[in-house]
């Protein structure tokens, strides 16, 4: 009895001990965004300091030089923008396309979806070369704009897929009642399908958004004027003064823009994965 | 009779009827999306395949045909061979370091205990959190001087401070590093794809090899894994696809850095075809990404296909 109680105390720390050290390999650098983004500077640039926790009491310098000396502000307003405008373009395009691979092509539909969801693995390593010459062409290098034009390539054939799984699990026989008793087609999508699918619909609206916002490499490569630049763009690239780092106020921005993405994420992940599964778990 | 039937749709509902016709409709519904993939994927990447067999630079905009020219010059560039090898090395590097921390972390979130949902919300942070933003985090937990990671080696007595390794201004280091980060950023993907496809697995199937005396590893590797090789795959190809065509990480930690230890394809191709502005070289480098995203398709094509059946 006693031998089993040990191997079992043995079991159970080690359990916990595995835990604890996912918590801190996944968690410990958004901890240390956090704890940067609140010290002081002379707390931040003393080696002789013990790093883990405030040595100085905490401050908001680095937020506040964030908002006022900064284009902070402006990178948040355009990353809205964007967002908001792609995810338009992008359920205004998708949701027809969806409903109609799943309804109403029959096994070519089928196909059809997987040749559009395949674009989504289209990286942009591969496009932006030309795409950035498109971008040229139409007028919009150095411009947020262009963002807006692009990233429904991407946000497009991704929502295509995750929405037609949501039509394909749902019955039928509303739509064909609604038909039967003189609803036309196009009515039977906009009257019964949309309201329907409307947590579908809310899955495309925060994913579309987090794309944008997690998107990198295509406002790298448009623009590089900063009161255009997306927020990730601006954070990451833009607080960089020659070759001094604002480490505070990098840290401040990124942990303003993670939150919310995180957030988002931890909502809809089953969706998520359900989405680029694509129902291969039954 | 036959007559009044015919009489009866004006003109307007003659329209309405062809919009009633499944065909017709499903066809009006999917050609804007299908129109916006050809436009600026389909098109595009024709182009970029023009790019890499002329001679067009943005300083010399002409599209001169120069056949296989381009990539003559790139193979036989030795810093290219690099950079290849370096590609290589970092998805086989970060994959396989972060399907092993994925494995494990599913095993651990399988078993019920209390606060579980916490540490999943948290240790999906990872790969939900935009990854510039994350990688910035690493650069300052990396840095030369301010370290955390050096600050903690230092204080547990491993190193003295003359000692502390310039993580991302040394060859081999730097290389570890992005493959570190690049694992990091993964492995909450990989745990997620295995929770769902092990929590798919019928309780009933695992009771029944149990039953008939299957072992905790024979459950594991016959039953266990069989099942969740499709997801897994699916999951996979994401990563590989991603890590294979990354640029985020390399760009924002050591610009390819320390002389070209840590440059990718990615990489590449966007300082000579973006910085440099030589976009046909640039151009033919992304190409070179191509062969291994056509396995990776054809892979998760059969995928896909099975489960159909």
């Amino acid at each position: 009895m006693q031998r089993l109680t040990v191997s079992k105390v043995v079991k159970e720390t080690s359990f916990y001990g595995a835990v604890a050290f996912y918590l801190v390999l996944a968690a410990f650098p958004f901890y240390w965004m956090l704890i940067t983004s609140f010290k002081t500077n002379p707390d931040l640039y003393n080696v002789s300091n013990v790093p883990f926790w405030f040595n100085d009491p905490p401050t908001l310098e680095h937020f506040r030089y964030l908002f006022e000396k900064t284009l902070f502000t402006t990178w948040l307003l355009n990353s809205l923008i964007i967002g908001t405008c792609v995810t338009a373009i992008t359920l205004v395009t998708a949701l027809p396309a969806a409903y109609s691979l799943a309804r109403m092509t029959g096994r070519s539909g089928e196909a059809l979806g997987i040749g559009i969801f395949l674009t989504y693995l289209v990286p942009p390593t591969l496009l932006f070369l030309p795409l950035s010459r498109v971008v040229t062409q139409l007028g919009l290098q150095n411009s947020m704009w262009s963002l807006v034009v692009i990233y429904p390539t991407f946000t497009i054939p991704f929502c295509t897929w995750l929405l037609m799984g949501f039509f394909k699990a749902m019955p039928p026989e509303i739509e064909e009642a609604a038909i039967v008793d003189g609803c036309s087609l196009f009515g039977a999508f906009i009257k019964m399908a949309i309201p329907l699918s409307l947590p579908g619909i809310l899955t495309v609206v925060i994913f579309t958004f987090t794309l944008t916002l997690q998107e990198f490499v295509y406002a790298l490569t448009f623009i590089s004027a900063s009161d255009q630049k997306p927020i990730t763009l601006g954070v990451a690239t833009d607080l960089i003064r020659g070759d001094v780092f604002y480490w505070g106020e990098i840290m401040a921005g990124a942990l303003i823009a993670s939150v919310p993405v995180a957030i988002a994420y931890n909502l809809f992940l089953d969706r998520f994965i359900a989405g680029i599964t694509g129902g291969a778990v039954k | 009779m036959v007559a009044i039937a015919e009489a009866v749709p004006k003109r307007a509902s003659r329209f309405r009827f062809i919009l009633d016709r499944r065909d017709v409709l499903g066809s009006i519904f999917v050609a804007p999306a299908i129109l916006y993939v050809l436009l600026l994927v389909g098109v595009p990447f024709l182009m970029a395949v023009y790019y890499s067999v002329s001679a067009y630079t943005i300083y010399d905009p002409s599209w001169r045909f120069v056949g296989l020219e381009n990539f003559k010059q790139i193979i036989e560039d030795p810093v290219f061979h690099q950079t290849l090898s370096n590609t290589f090395i970092f998805t086989f590097g970060s994959q396989t370091l972060g399907l092993i921390l994925g494995k494990f972390g599913a095993l651990l979130l399988l078993r019920p205990f209390p606060g579980r949902k916490l540490v999943r919300a948290l240790v999906i942070l990872p790969w939900a959190v935009p990854i510039a933003l994350a990688t910035v985090a690493w650069q300052w937990m990396f840095d030369s001087l301010y370290s955390v990671i050096n600050w903690t080696l230092i204080a547990l007595g491993f190193i003295t401070r003359d000692q502390a390794p310039n993580w991302l201004g040394s060859q081999g280091l730097a290389m570890l590093s992005v493959i570190v980060v690049n694992a990091w950023r993964f492995f909450p993907f990989a745990i997620v794809i295995f929770l769902a496809g092990i929590t798919a697995i019928p309780q009933d199937v695992l009771d029944a090899a149990t039953v008939d005396g299957a072992g905790f590893w024979r459950r594991n590797y016959q039953i266990i894994l069989p099942m969740i090789l499709p997801i897994m795959t699916i999951g996979l190809v994401f990563g590989i696809v991603f890590t294979f065509t990354d640029l985020s990480i390399v760009f924002l930690m050591t610009m390819g850095g320390p002389v070209g230890a840590t440059s990718v394809l990615g990489f590449a191709g966007f300082q000579t075809g973006i910085v440099s502005g030589d976009v046909s070289h640039g151009a033919a480098i992304s190409l070179f990404m191509l062969p291994v995203l056509l396995v990776v398709v054809v892979v998760m094509l059969r995928f896909i296909r099975r489960r159909e059946i």
